[in-house]
């Protein structure tokens, strides 16, 4: 098997030509660098998104400082607005982080309405130029710690939940707040596949919903929000994981029971319904005891509520956190 | 096949290889692996590793079906590749994700089903690559040698579980290595039943 056949002749020994040797070499050559450059064309296909153009909101005016019930000022250094607005979850676009942006370019944000109703003093459909005016829009500059283990630092834009929800004058026995995102799959390609329930839902218990530092933002570095972090309208609660931000609302009920949720109900054991950031408890698959913040090299610390445990662990006082994760 | 044309088909099959390597260091010199740079790194020479071990694993249906016997020669270069892939694959997370803490890497292992495959797959993959050399296949014995290496299945199986197993909802690419290996390993096992079943209609008939 391993006996060694004579060494063929040299061809170069019967054609004594340097035609010969040029000609094979050239070919070979050729070969090499061609095959390589498909190789490398091939990986690239598959491996690396095109990088979409930069992007930019529109500027937004009269943006104010945080309100002084939200607590003392993030003294960390912002994600940049590149990465804020080219590493998204947003499946309604695609499950590829990197893809988000180039698939949400061009989706269309006007006309939108977000319908306010359910248990409700004052059941109200508003247009989403109106909704914008409801409040004075603050700056809140928040961590935003992802369920995969991954971090930001975000300057939010946007007015509190609970402006809105004063609006329309909950009733008493609203109990929960259930979000909805826009079903359309013409503008939403990825609803077309089975990857999650759709639409999207999510839910937050009336009190976390009308807590000062949970916003509905509607824009981030001062410009309003591109299409792949939520436009025109998303949910933002800091203590939660990022899943619990909802984007691209539609809809908000008051509700007297507890609301399904999209992940919860994709994988219940994975995914509770309150989803605080919880250093404590793993995600079954993953450790959520450390965090890697986008664009820095090292692993850093998760904080319990994500650092924001001073101002909200009390809604949750006498609470097993683990079994309510 | 004449040896000079085996040697140079070695270093075709080894430049292409190294494409994806080359490119992967280029983009991350140049901050192009987008925001997560080491996530991108990790997945990618995951996803390369199992690429590689597919491709040792189809050198023998292809022989088989075209007569290109000549494919065999190549083969160990590509499983040594997948097996420097995987080696890649590993260090990212020992480095990136756990910066070498033993500890934490065993209790890591130990949790994290899918972690456990992979790790597992990765040690299997250890004894094939040392035992990859003319002088060990003349060591072991062709048969013993040919018997060791059939761990490939397993490894191949682990790391396509390893892979379903970390995601999150769109498990499309998952299901994609899953079925192309359910063809590689088919073809085998309806080899083996085509190989053995005349024997037993043989043996039915003489009763």
């Amino acid at each position: 098997m391993l006996i060694k056949p004579p060494d063929d002749i040299k061809s170069s020994e019967i054609t004594p030509e340097e035609t010969y040797w040029n000609r094979r070499n050239f070919m070979r050559v050729a070969a090499l660098a061609a095959s390589a450059y498909a190789t490398g064309k091939l990986y690239r296909e598959l491996a690396v998104p095109a990088a979409p153009p930069a992007q930019a909101g529109a500027k937004l005016a009269n943006v104010q400082s945080a309100a002084a019930d939200t607590g003392p000022q993030l003294n960390e250094q912002p994600t940049s607005f590149e990465d804020i607005t080219h590493y998204n979850n947003f499946y309604e676009f695609s499950t590829d982080k990197a893809s988000v942006a180039r698939r949400a370019q061009g989706f269309v944000t006007r006309p939108w309405t977000v319908q306010v109703d359910g248990l409700v003093q004052r059941a109200r459909t508003f247009d989403i130029d109106d909704l914008l005016k409801l409040a004075p829009i603050e700056e809140r500059v928040y961590r935003h710690r992802c369920v995969e283990g991954w971090s930001m630092v975000i300057p939010w834009v946007g007015f509190p939940l609970g402006k809105l929800l004063k609006e329309v004058e909950p009733l008493g026995q609203a109990k929960y707040v259930a979000f909805q995102t826009l079903f359309d799959p013409k503008r939403l390609p990825n609803q077309d596949t089975s990857v999650l329930d759709w639409p999207y839902i999510e839910g937050l218990r009336l009190d976390e919903a009308q807590h000062p530092l949970t916003i509905l933002a509607t824009g981030l570095y001062g410009q309003t929000l591109l299409p792949q972090n939520g436009a025109p309208l998303r949910l933002v609660v800091p203590w939660k994981y990022g899943f619990k931000g909802i984007k691209s609302i539609v809809r908000i009920k008051l509700v007297a029971e507890l609301p399904q949720t999209t992940w919860n109900l994709a994988a219940p054991d994975e995914y509770g319904f309150y989803s605080n950031v919880n250093p404590q408890v793993d995600h079954p698959r993953w450790s959520q005891k450390r965090e890697r913040r986008i664009g820095e090299f090292g692993l850093r610390d998760t904080l319990m509520f994500n650092g924001y445990g001073a101002q909200v662990a009390q809604l949750y006082s006498g609470m097993d956190l683990r079994a309510n994760f | 096949m004449k040896t000079d044309d085996i040697k140079f088909t070695r270093l075709l099959i080894f430049v292409n290889s190294v494409v994806p390597l080359a490119l992967l260091a280029w983009d991350g010199y140049f901050h192009h692996l987008g925001a997560n740079p080491i996530e991108f790194a990790t997945r990618t020479t995951g996803v390369l590793t199992l690429i590689f071990i597919f491709v040792s694993l189809a050198v023998t249906p292809l022989r088989q079906l075209s007569g290109a016997n000549w494919l065999i020669k190549f083969r160990r270069m590509v499983g040594l590749f997948a097996f420097f892939y995987g080696c890649l694959h590993l260090l990212t997370y020992v480095w990136f994700d756990k910066f070498f803490n033993v500890r934490e890497i065993a209790h890591d292992t130990w949790q994290r089903p899918f972690i456990f495959v992979g790790m597992a797959s990765w040690l299997l993959l250890v004894p094939l690559a040392v035992t990859s050399t003319n002088a060990m296949i003349k060591r072991l014995g062709g048969r013993r040698w040919q018997r060791l290496h059939r761990l490939i299945y397993l490894i191949a199986i682990g790391g396509v579980i390893h892979y379903w197993l970390l995601v999150k909802a769109d498990a499309r690419l998952p299901y994609t290595f899953a079925a192309v290996l359910a063809l590689l390993l088919g073809y085998r096992i309806f080899k083996a039943y085509v190989k053995t079943a005349p024997k037993k209609l043989a043996g039915a008939a003489g009763r």
